[in-house]
């Protein structure tokens, strides 16, 4: 089954006037959950995501939805796999700790295909770490920090609109693959003040029901995405984190299911990276070196970019907006173009290693885990040196 | 034996139980069965949830309705989330000791305080089956498992006196070898809006049995309906003393 045929979708008719508004990153988060649908929010405050569930549970009443502050994050996430097999569009948002606590409902979201939203706003880690600060150190533990083999879909925005786009377009992945998708965010983006239009230009896509004769579990192609049935509409449903069969029976002692399933769970988003993977190019077309970026610091990069190509350097950048499944291809074929890429992170080097995997062009890794964004002025530096 | 007044509940095709012989879950799942069917529930409408366990097999895969088998722990949980997104289907939890007090005992006391409508069923048999007789929370004082080899030193949870703290709307506890209280327990749980529990004390023979030298599953379960006492028994007695018994009854908060 082609996942344009597993899903309905709807367009919204586009309002008269969108209107342009000056907006933190977090409430444009939380509004564009609302435009998608999202009717369910269960969320723990933790900063710095605290804005999003804020703003959920002042605005979810009044868009007829359900808002309600859990015990911890566990529950959280918790009452979202439950409340997402009633049929809702469900989201929660957090931040570090809170995140690795989240990895466990991941798991069962990821293993029962569960779909829903997770919106990581990134702060300073380890551990408690700088709260109030910037860092990007989640993007591996997104892809690892679940036990088992669990494939993410992980989007980063580097905007404020687009924390109100990929919002959406998390949502909208979610209904079509049935899996929990992440918006990895971080501190610098969720905190941003700039202009954002609530715009109703989108599809939204909905999950499949199905009918008697379809398994909610399996699907003939040992990639498909089968259609979710709800809770109350008299199918009977077996959902279990355990190992199961197509109608949801457990079957923890048989290899032929579990090697099965684990596969499909993969590959119906590895065989889809066309569709999910995206990427933005800047003055790639004729660059000697390039930066890859993602998150608030491709803004750091794009400034330096444009900087260099005034004195006339040949820079280019490379942005990430999806970060798993990761964008190996593009960054192949970016590297047979480039003598040098750069790739600046607030981490250690995390996304430099599957990126150093995809390409033989050499990846210089450019750390900083000191709490503050990275300056457009130390990535022209470093630019300029490796050219 | 499946007796013919509650075969319609339970999901074709299954021969039989995964429960030990002698453990009390299967009474549970009876006198479960029985109460909804005297309350004439919709079954299309009504949501099984459980956790991680041998308890937690109760309701999955046994009962034909909706199921949904969560984490260990986090049952009440998941079950939040369906009741609130869906006030309309009826939630019930049936889970074990360990994994409902213990590793989720945050989620039973913050959902008995949210007064969310769920009905719980804890099947206390005070001690981890599944994982091979370790110590519960639940397991009394002085109780040999397969980590307190020389005798459990820590106190058990009343899971009772637990929730009703916590806010709980209805609150009840019986031995499974008091199957009728037990299932007149459940229909008023049912009945009762808000969140209500009730433990349903399950022997384990086992492991508890095994480790404790308790005889035969007959001679449990005799020994289990002597140790019942009433609340107004227990009133004479000291908490130690208390928690060396089955404090059976119902405890209503208007």
């Amino acid at each position: 089954m082609s996942p344009s045929s597993a899903t309905d979708t709807a367009k919204v008719d586009a309002p008269a006037q969108p209107t342009s508004r000056f907006v933190m990153g977090n409430v444009a988060c939380a509004e564009g959950a609302l435009a998608v649908g999202c009717r369910f929010f269960a969320g723990y405050p933790i900063t710095p995501s605290s804005e999003v569930m804020t703003t959920m549970a002042n605005r979810l009443p009044e868009e007829g939805g359900v808002f309600v502050q859990m015990e911890d994050e566990i529950a959280s996430i918790s009452a979202l796999l439950g409340a997402s097999w009633t049929g809702a569009k469900a989201m929660t948002a957090t931040s570090g700790p809170g995140f690795s606590l989240m990895m466990e409902g991941f798991g069962y979201g990821a293993f029962t295909e569960t779909p829903l939203v997770v919106v990581n706003i990134q702060r300073a880690g380890p551990c408690t770490g700088q709260a109030t600060h910037i860092g990007s150190g989640d993007v591996l533990q997104v892809r690892y920090g679940s036990h088992g083999d669990i494939l993410p879909i992980a989007l980063s925005p580097w905007s404020v609109q687009e924390m109100y786009d990929l919002t959406i377009r998390a949502f909208n992945l979610a209904e079509r693959y049935r899996v929990p998708v992440f918006l990895m965010s971080d501190e610098g983006v969720g905190h941003l003040r700039e202009s954002v239009v609530y715009h109703s230009d989108f599809t939204v896509t909905n999950r499949l029901r199905g009918g008697p004769q379809d398994e909610p579990f399996d699907t003939v192609e040992p990639d498909g995405v089968p259609p979710m049935p709800r809770f109350g509409d008299g199918a009977k449903l077996l959902v279990t984190g355990s190992t199961h069969d197509g109608r949801g029976f457990r079957r923890i002692d048989h290899p032929d299911v579990h090697d099965r399933l684990v596969r499909r769970l993969v590959d119906k988003l590895e065989h889809q990276t066309d569709d999910i993977v995206r990427v933005e190019r800047y003055h790639l077309e004729d660059a000697e070196v390039a930066v890859i970026a993602y998150g608030f610091t491709a803004r750091a990069a794009w400034a330096a970019v444009e900087r260099l190509r005034e004195r006339g350097v040949r820079a280019g950048l490379l942005r990430l907006q999806t970060l798993w499944p990761f964008p190996a291809r593009e960054i192949a074929a970016l590297g047979s173009t480039v003598k040098r890429l750069l790739m600046p992170e607030l981490n250690l080097g995390q996304l430099v290693l599957p990126a150093r995997a995809a390409t033989h062009t050499e990846v210089v890794s450019l750390t900083q885990v000191n709490g503050l964004a990275i300056s457009p002025t130390t990535i022209m530096e470093r630019l300029e040196a490796i050219r | 034996m499946i007796l013919d007044d509650i075969r319609q509940y339970l999901r074709p095709g299954l021969a039989q139980t995964t429960f030990c012989a002698g453990c009390g879950h299967g009474l549970i799942l009876g006198a479960l069965l029985r109460a909804i069917d005297a309350e004439k529930l919709d079954m299309s409408k009504t949501v099984f949830v459980s956790g991680i366990g041998c308890a937690a097999w109760i309701p999955s895969p046994h009962i034909d309705a909706d199921t949904l088998h969560t984490l260990h722990g986090r049952a009440v949980a998941y079950a939040t989330g369906v009741k609130l997104a869906n006030p309309e289907l009826t939630v019930i939890v049936v889970s074990g000791d360990g994994d409902l007090s213990s590793i989720g005992g945050n989620h039973l006391i913050h959902a008995a305080r949210r007064g969310v409508d769920l009905t719980v069923l804890c099947a206390n048999n005070q001690i981890y089956g599944m994982t091979g007789g370790q110590t519960a929370c639940t397991t009394p004082l002085g109780a040999f498992t397969s980590t307190a080899p020389k005798g459990n030193v820590h106190r058990p949870f009343d899971l009772v006196e637990l929730v009703r703290a916590a806010g709980s709307a209805y609150a009840a506890r019986w031995p499974v070898s008091r199957p009728i209280e037990m299932t007149r327990a459940i229909r008023h749980a049912l009945q009762r809006p808000g969140f209500s529990m009730v433990e349903c004390i399950s022997p384990c023979p086992t492991h508890y049995g095994r480790m404790n030298k308790q005889g035969s599953i007959r001679e449990i379960h005799a020994a289990m309906d002597q140790n019942c006492i009433t609340p107004d028994q227990a009133a004479e007695l000291t908490r130690a003393e208390r928690l060396q018994r089955i404090v059976v009854g119902e405890w209503i908060d208007e």
